[in-house]
Formats: structure tokens, sequence, C-alpha cells
């Protein structure tokens, strides 16, 4: 049983890198990247549109869970600097997606009724400060005393949220205003009719059409397709950061803190560059959720969801963004698509975390420059095979 | 360039594919459309709305009870009434779950009434859709009082809210049962801060202490000092009741013998049922707990696989499927007319007089009863006036 | 804040805190000896420690207790129950380390890695147990549809449903123990329960300390928890010695959990999340890999829990106890005690 378990895992590792390896060999030639990536994108907008029939979610509303999926991805690349570049376990990152979600809750509706527009970037930057706040006291105590301190935060600021009053106590905040749209109220800039599959074939559901660009109660499309534009701008960034120093700075402090330290990286202020970058981005994410739900309570936000989002980058693969966003999507999208399973979703969940990590230690999709140096090791003994023949 | 070819070539089959879908019909042309006069052979649904599973999915097998045995009752009030399904809908009661279950609902047009939704949480998640989309609910067992005032025209609820039972279990404490020092503690959920507060608010002077414990919380000995320590002869917990039998327990462990009150959220079997020492403890109740011998044998009567388990709000829930069923038996199946049915609603359920006031509540009396208990089971002391 | 009653029930409040400080102490002697060898958490602990409160209340409702009875009447019974968590804590949390933790240590996998694992075995027993209604359902049926062949049924629903009824619900203990004041101070009275959880805490803490520095496998473990090619090399075999280190804090978490049962009389298959964290945070404050540390940092978490509720009242007390770590972390970055098992004197 142990020698099977060991040969079927190495089996599966080898040859689902070796479809990877063939698939980028195909796809990584630049002309025909570019438009492939415009279409995949197009699809991926026009996903709550097409409705397709096995990607669908059956029993809850398809746009609603595409708008989380997205929101978690937000989360997986924001956790994926913290975790993956720098190397820092976080297990409070929740707590940043709640600081982002209440800043818009008390500015918009609580407190205020500033436009959501205008809050999101405070939101933005007063979690970035509650980051550095942290940040600044607790990333001198290294490792897996890390994670503990930060799953503290996690939960201090899910427990100071729900003391105090004028934080909306535990009744939390309601009637938070959606984002201000584009075009009238009732009809939108245009509308566009989803797809209904329940006959078999694709109809034009003209009973269900989204309004561009109105943010509703009844139609999550358009949260989607906002949620979605932020991904986007952020992982444009983020890749930016991640090529240029700042990227192989981190890099050298994952690998080797002390190692860094001497070649002159100042490693505190990269850990605490990167830790404040992800409460940014967890900031908005939390913003996002905050404005498409309307109503926010510190229930909302427990300790278990630092583990799932850690779960998200870690099988996905920790150090590539892309794998993180796969992550995501497996932790958010899986659960609504098989609702069926009702309790033993939890119970799977838990034995496709052991089995993946198990088989997969390196995740889904290991970041780049490892898989590169792989992928290059494989291809030279590939095709050393090729050329004894030949000898 | 040759690379460029084959990706134009991908791009020129995405757009065929895209004005095919478009050119293949609209559902308007679909037969059997939702349009159709089908009468009687079209089936409704009407939707629960709450936990099935996770910590709270006891609530659910409750309710469930409560929906089957009106639903076996609308098949033999109205024989010939459109059929009728209920679609079980699971939110595990948490509100971020809430909004993707409740659109599936309102996108479904079968759906023409709401059960639920079950906690105050998941309803001020979902009300303004619900609104918005103009289907009615009824919960059985959202209980805070700010619910109904969101200005929510689809908004119902058949249990008195926290607003009305915090005060009579106040009352309860000190003009029908005499105590001049009440003790208040609460659970730090919304429910527990919402009733400890209104009972707090009413004691006046009777208030001597209070405290909040947490949710999931299992040693409570601060707390059972600061009780002693006060010189309370009665304790009202506001909470649950896994939270409440631990708390009365290390409560008379610790030498305290006052008297221990609580409210509907402590009515579960996880508290009853948990040893002699719930013997005597008050319960402060916004509903009729006793099912009756009419009801239970109904109930023993189904034959459906999953019936669920008398308990807290079956009765409730009984009453708001009931409200919704009774609707559709008399032909009100577009959501419109169900919501104005049950807007203009005037008979007598089983727990209370049901006709609800334009804010959603129940109109007249406050029907808040008192329970003691005895042997793991409840006795009425009666309503609260 | 309120001072005044801290000090008037300075005693009640310190006694109180010690015995629940005790059974963190217990649980977080799990998390120090795992972290000490593999420098690893092991996440999945305390939900071996919740299977081993189920363990406890499955032998009262198989020997048929029931009523209640003082602390001496249920010794019988509690003796039974040690023997049965002990071994069934023990048990899982080998399995815990042969199927969540071997392959990845051997792969030398990063230790982020291993703890999603570890967070995937515990999200498997504490789920296990929430439906293991369900469990039992599908297992009655695979086997029904077996015997069904050959005309028989057996129904194990049946038999079990004692065992598994209301799975997301609370398990309560049949029988309820009523404490026994042994002493009274002012206004506060001692029990025998109080007296005799953090007696039992103490001596298991001091004879698994006495077990580590003088026997052989103690010994094999600090050589491992050293330096484990040292030690592979001096002839010891890290994986028994790893896989015997998972069963001793499990079979601590089993006691842990007879303990538990008996201070509280009740649990939940979630029970693992809360305590968890609590005997974790015990650990990490004493100096995790520490077994003294373990002790220290048990009991002190427990008094300033319930020095905490007394001041800015209950709601705020894990608060005051995350503060409390930081603090300590930022003063001395690895715990109180901060050594690790490896350095501990012999």
């Amino acid at each position: 049983m142990n020698h099977f378990a060991r040969t079927a895992g190495d089996w599966i590792s080898d040859r689902w890198a070796t479809v990877g390896d063939r698939v980028s060999d195909v796809v990584g030639k630049r002309p025909v990247k570019i438009p492939l990536i415009i279409v995949g994108v197009a699809l991926v907008y026009l996903l709550p549109i097409l409705n397709l029939p096995i990607i669908a979610t059956p029993e809850s509303d398809f746009p609603t869970v595409l708008f989380t999926v997205t929101v978690y991805a937000i989360v997986a690349v924001g956790l994926n600097i913290v975790t993956g570049y720098a190397g820092l376990l976080d297990l409070g990152y929740v707590g940043f997606y709640a600081t982002g979600a209440y800043v818009i809750g008390l500015l918009t509706a609580y407190h205020f009724a500033w436009p959501f527009l205008l809050v999101l970037p405070i939101a933005m930057l007063i979690t970035l400060v509650t980051g550095v706040l942290l940040g600044a006291p607790t990333l001198r105590v290294r490792g897996d005393y890390l994670a503990i301190v930060t799953m503290g935060f996690g939960e201090l600021i899910r427990i100071t949220i729900r003391n105090t009053a004028w934080l909306g106590g535990t009744s939390g905040i309601k009637s938070i205003p959606a984002p201000q749209g584009i075009g009238d109220k009732s009809t939108g800039v245009f509308q566009i009719p989803h797809l209904d599959w329940s006959t078999g074939t694709p109809l034009v559901d003209l009973n269900r059409q989204t309004k561009f660009l109105v943010f509703g109660v009844l139609d999550a499309t358009p949260y989607f397709w906002l949620a979605l534009t932020a991904l986007i701008v952020i992982i444009v960034i983020e890749r930016l950061v991640k090529r240029g120093r700042v990227g192989r700075m981190w890099e050298a402090t994952r690998e080797d803190e002390d190692a860094a330290e001497i070649m002159g990286v100042p490693t505190f202020k990269f850990k605490l560059l990167a830790f404040a970058s992800g409460a940014f981005i967890g900031g908005l994410a939390g913003a996002l959720f905050a404005s498409k739900a309307g109503y926010i309570n510190p229930i909302s936000f427990p300790a278990n969801l630092s583990m799932l989002f850690v779960a998200a980058v870690v099988i996905g693969g920790s150090g590539n963004r892309w794998g993180a966003i796969i992550g995501a999507i497996i932790v958010a999208y899986l659960p609504e698509r098989f609702r069926q399973l009702e309790d033993w979703r939890l119970l799977f969940f838990g034995i496709a975390l052991v089995a993946i990590v198990s088989f997969r230690p390196q995740g889904l999709f290991p970041p780049g420059n490892r898989a590169r140096a792989q992928r290059a090791a494989r291809r030279a003994a590939r095709d050393a095979q090729r050329e004894v023949p030949v000898v | 360039m040759k690379g460029f070819t084959k990706a134009s070539a991908a791009v020129a089959v995405g757009i065929a594919a895209a004005i095919s879908l478009a050119a293949c019909g609209t559902t308007a042309d679909a037969p059997g459309d939702g349009g159709s006069t089908g009468g009687s052979t079209e089936t409704y649904k009407i939707a629960y709305q709450g936990p099935l599973t996770g910590s709270n999915a006891a609530y659910g097998t409750y309710s469930r009870a409560g929906i089957e045995v009106a639903l076996a009752d609308y098949a033999a009030k109205y024989p010939d009434g459109p059929k009728v399904e209920v679609d079980y809908a699971d939110t595990q009661g948490d509100p971020a779950l809430a909004p993707a279950v409740a659109t599936d609902l309102i996108n479904d047009p079968s759906v023409l009434g709401i059960v639920g939704p079950s906690f105050s949480g998941e309803t001020n998640a979902t009300g303004p859709a619900y609104a918005e989309a103009g289907l009615v609910t009824v919960s059985q067992s959202a209980t805070s009082p700010a619910l109904s005032t969101n200005h929510w025209a689809t908004f119902h609820r058949v249990v008195a809210p926290d607003s009305a039972q915090g005060p009579a279990a106040a009352k309860l404490l000190t003009d029908i049962k005499g105590f001049k020092k009440v003790f208040v503690v609460d659970d730090s959920s919304d429910y527990g801060v919402g009733l400890g507060g209104e009972v707090r608010d009413t004691l006046g002077d009777a208030l001597v202490g209070s405290d909040s414990v947490q949710v999931k919380d299992t040693d409570f000995s601060a707390t059972v000092a600061k009780v002693k320590s006060s010189g309370a002869d009665a304790i009202y917990y506001a909470g649950y009741a896994p939270e409440a039998a631990l708390l009365l327990r290390q409560l008379r462990d610790g030498g305290y013998q006052g008297t221990f009150a609580s409210g509907d959220g402590t009515v579960d079997a996880a508290f009853l049922t948990a040893g002699d020492f719930t013997d005597g403890t008050l319960l402060t109740f916004p509903g009729v707990l006793d099912a009756g011998d009419e009801f239970t044998k109904k109930y023993d009567a189904l034959t459906v696989s999953d019936k669920g388990t008398i308990g807290a709000y079956t009765l409730e829930s009984y009453d708001a499927a009931w409200v919704l069923l009774s609707g559709i038996g008399e032909g009100k199946t577009t959501r419109a007319d169900l919501l104005d049915w049950v807007n203009n609603y005037d008979a007598d359920g089983l727990t209370k007089h049901i006709k609800f006031s334009s804010t959603g509540e129940i109109e007249g009396a406050s029907g808040v009863y008192y329970y003691t208990v005895d042997g793991g089971k409840t006795v009425s002391g009666g309503p609260i006036e | 804040m309120d001072f005044s009653f801290l000090f008037s029930n300075f005693f009640e409040l310190s006694i109180t805190g010690l015995v629940l400080g005790s059974v963190y102490a217990l649980v977080a002697l799990g998390y120090t000896l795992v972290y000490g060898v593999l420098q690893l958490i092991n996440f999945a602990h305390a939900d071996v420690f919740m299977w081993g409160t189920f363990v406890v209340a499955w032998v009262f409702i198989l020997t048929g207790a029931s009523g209640s009875t003082t602390l001496l009447g249920a010794a019988p019974y509690l003796l039974i129950a040690l023997v049965a968590a002990a071994s069934a804590s023990g048990g899982l949390a080998m399995l815990v380390e042969r199927i969540a933790y071997r392959r990845l240590v051997r792969k030398r996998a990063l230790s982020y890695i291993i703890l999603i694992s570890a967070i995937g075995a515990s999200f498997v027993l504490s789920e296990t147990m929430g439906i293991r209604d369900k469990v039992v359902a599908l297992i009655d049926g695979i086997i029904n549809a077996v015997v069904g062949l050959f005309g028989g049924h057996i129904d194990i629903v049946g038999w079990l449903s004692d065992y598994t009824s209301r799975a997301r619900g609370v398990t309560t203990l049949p029988l309820t123990i009523k404490p026994q004041v042994v002493f009274s101070a002012g206004n506060f009275s001692v029990r025998d329960t109080d007296l005799t959880i953090i007696l039992a805490a103490l001596i298991m803490m001091i004879g698994l300390d006495q077990f580590i520095r003088r026997t052989r496998l103690g010994r094999e473990i600090r050589a491992v928890a050293q330096d484990p090619e040292a030690a592979a090399l001096m002839g010891s075999n890290s994986t028994s010695v790893v896989s015997k280190t998972f069963l001793i804090g499990g079979i601590m978490a089993g006691v842990a959990a007879v303990l538990y049962q008996i201070k509280v009389g009740a649990t939940t298959f979630d029970l693992g999340v809360v305590l968890g964290i609590k005997a974790f945070t015990a650990a990490v404050l004493g100096g995790i890999g520490n077994l003294r540390g373990a002790l220290l940092g048990g009991l002190l978490l427990g008094v300033v829990e319930n020095y905490g509720s007394a001041l800015f009242g209950t709601q705020w007390k894990d608060v005051v106890a995350f503060l409390l770590l930081v603090l300590i972390l930022l003063v001395r970055p690895t715990g109180l005690l901060g050594q690790t098992l490896g350095r501990a004197r012999a």
C-alpha cells in the first residue's frame, strides 16, 4: 500500500508535468499568446451570461457564486504575496478582509453616506495602515510563531468589532448602498439577456436580462464584472512589482533570511512591504464583498476563513499567482457547485486537502522559477533520450 | 506570422460560436413557458430558507416537521388545488452564504413564497432582494426587533420579536416570580445581545449585574464568580442551548442556588435533557411549545422520507407555511397575488391569531409564554400578561 | 475595569483558572512534542482531543451510566474511559502522522505545506464526527447490500443510534458528576473535581518529563529533536520515533479529554477549533517544543483568561489572552522558557 501510494503519486505528478510542458510549448509562443488571452478574458467576462450547463451552479445563483469566486481570487493574489513571495505564514488574513468590509460599511452606511468609489481607496488605505501597524511589531517574530500571532490578530479584529457598538457591534451593519451605476436605474445603458439551457439547447432568456451597468440586489453580474476588473488591475500591478527589484528581494528573504540580510537586503522592510501589500489587496476584496452583500456582521469573518484562504494559496501553488487563483476557484466554487453533497462537503474538502498536498506538495501549479527549472531539467532529459538512438 | 493566423482562426471560431448561440431562439418561443395558462397542471413551489447543514442544522429539521405537516394538510384540504412542492434551500444560517441562495430562489419563477429566512442575520442580508423581487417571506423564527423597520413590503413574521420577549421576561422575573435581584448574561451573538439588552432595559433597579460570554465557550468560571458575588436571586441567560446548559451546570457546581431563566434560544434538547440540574429552569418563549395531540398524530402519519423533528419553532413553521399554502390553494398563483393574500390574511393559526400589521408584525397580543423545565420536559406556565 | 471584584474573588478565579489551564496544558503537550521533533504545527491535534472526549461519552453510554453521582461514584466509569480515550486518541494521533505527515516529511516539504495537510486532517476528523450519523448510515447501506444477497439484514444504524444521535449538536455525558466541597475559603469552596484535575495534570506532566529524561525512548526523542541525521547515524529509527511521539501526544490528549469531561460534561464535534487555538497559544506562550513551557503556558493562560474576564468582561477574554501572547513574544521571541525539546537538559 505504502509503496503503491508513493509510485502512484509520482506517476501522477510526472504525467501532469509532461502535459503541462506540451501545453506551454504551444501556448508559450508570444504571437499566439496575446489573442488567446483576449479571447480567454472575454469568455470569463461572459461566464454569467453564457450560464454554461455543467459549470453553472444548480442550487445557487451563478453570477453571485462567480462574484464570490472572484473576490476569493483577489484574496488569494494578495495572500500569495505574503505567503508565496515573502514566505510569511499569515493565518489571520481574514482580519484585513474584515477591515476593508467594515470601512465600506462604516463610511457608506453606518456613520456617513459617502459614495462607494470614494470610500474604496480609503478602505484600501486604512487596511494598508492596519497591515503596517500589525506587521511592524510582529514581523520580527519568525516562522511558526508568526502564524499564531497573525491568527491572534485576525481574532482580535473580529472580537473588537463584535464588542464595539461604534463599529456596528454584534448586529452588524445593514443597508450598505450599492456602487453608483451607469445609465438609468430601470434599464441601464443597454440590456444583455442571459442564456437559458433548461431545455438542453441554449435559448436567449428574455426574462433575465443584465442591465449595463446597474448594481442591483437581484443581479450580481455587474458586481462580478467590477470584481473581475479589479482582479485584472491587481494582477497587472502585482506582476510589475514581482518582476522588479522588490520581487527579487522577497525571493531572497523567503529562501534564506539570514543570507539575504548579510547580502544587504533590509529583510524586515521587505517583509513589512509584503505584509502591507497583502493587507491592501485583502482590504479591496473585503470592500467588494461588503458592497455586494449590503449587510455585514462579525460572524461572516471567522478564523476558519483564514485557513481557507491559506489553503487556496497552498493547494494552487504558493508563489504562483495563477496557481493561487486556481486554488481560490477550488475552495470557493466547488462547494457551491456540489451543494447536493450537503453535509459531506467539508469532509471531502478535508480529504482533498490531504490528498492534493500529499501528492503535489508544491501545489497544483508551482511557481514559474521552480517549475521552469524542473521543466528545463526534464526537457534536457527528454532530449537526451531522443538523441540516444541517433548515436 | 504563422502563429497569428492560428490565433485569428481561434477568434473567428469564438465569434462564430457566439453568433450561432444568438441565433438559436429565445425563451419566449419555447414550448411550455411559464406565461401560458396551464391551470392546475402547473407545479408551484414554496421555499424554506435557513440552515439545513452546519452548526445550526437542528433548526432546519424542526422547521421541516412543521412545513411537511402543513403540506399534508394542504393536500387534504385542497385536493384539486395546484400541485405544490417545497424547495428546501440551505444557507447554514450564514448571512454571507444566504444571498446566492435567495437570488437563485428569486430567479425560479415557480417559487411563490418563502418560509423564512430563519435567522435575523440572513434576513438582513436577503430582505432587500426579496422586497425588490416582490417575493413574499413569512419568517418562523427571525426575532430581531429592527427587522420590521426596514420598509420591506414583502417581510412578515409569525413570531413575536425580541422587543416583546425581553420585557415579558423581565416582567416574569420581577412581577410574577417576585425576584428582587436579577443578573443578566448574554452570549455576544446578535440574538443574545438584542434580547439581553431588552431584558436589562426593562428590569430597572432589579438589575444587579451583567456579563457577556461567547458562543462556543465552555468555561464560565469568571461569570459564575460574578453571579455569586452579585448576590442575585435569579439569572436570565440570553443565548443558545449548548452554552446555557454548561453555564447552568457550572453555576450549580459552584454552589449558586438561585433561579435560572432563559429564552427561546434555549428551548432545545441540548439544554432540556442535559441533566437533572435543568429542573426548575424558567423559559420564556414567543410562541407555543406543546405540539398537541392532533399535530403529533398528523406528524406521525407523514410518509415522506425526511419529515424532520418536532422542536422549537415547528408550530410557527407550520403557521408560516400554511399562510402561503392556503393562498395557493385559493388560486393566488402569482407572486403579487400571494403577497396581497398574506397582507390581508386574517385567520387563526396553530400558535396565535394571524393578521399582519403594515410592517409585517403580528397584530395584537404579544404572545409570549413561559414554561418550567421538569424532568427534561417543558411545562406551560401560561402567557405572560 | 472592576479591580475590587478581581481582588475580592482572587482565590476563586485563580483556582478555576488553574483547572482550565490544566486541560490547556495537557493538550498543549501534544503540540509541543510534535513541534519538538519535527518543527511542525500539528493542527489536527485538537481534533484528536475532541475524539477523546467523545470516546469518554461513548464509554459512559455503553456501560449504561446515568443519573448523577459523586466523583468517587463515577470513578469506575472514568477509569474505563481513561483507558479507552487514551488508546483511541493515541491511535488516532499515530494515524494522523501516518497519513498527513510521513510522506511530506520524507519529501522535506515546506512547513506551511505540511500545515495545510494537517488542517485537512483536522477537517476530516471533525467532520467525520459531525456527520457520524450519515457515515454510519452509509456503512450500514454498504454492508446490507452485501448481507442482503444472502437474505440477511444487520441493523447497524439502530445499534449505534445512541452514539450517533444529534451528530451536529451537543453530546452530554449521561451521568452528571456532582462535585463535593473539600474545604471552603471565604465565599468560595474548593471542590474535589478541581483538585483532581489539577493534580492529575501535574502528575501526567511530571511523569512525561521524567519519561523523556530517563527512558530510552525519551532519549531517542530528544536525539531526533536535536539532530535527526545524527540520531539516525547513531542507530535510532527516526520514522518510528516520530510515530511514537505522536502516540505520546495523543495519549496526553486522551487524558485531557477525561479531565475535560469531568469538568464540562458535554462535547461537540467542533470543540477542537476553540480549544485548539487556546492550547496552541499556551504552547507558544511557554516556548513551543518545551515540555515545562507547555505546563507553564497552559496554567498561565487559564488564570489570565479568568482575570481578564473579571476585569474587562468575559467577551474580551480572548483579546486579553492574545495580547498577552504578543507582548511575551515581543519580549521573549521564543516564549517564556524558550528552549526546544532537544536542548532540554538531561
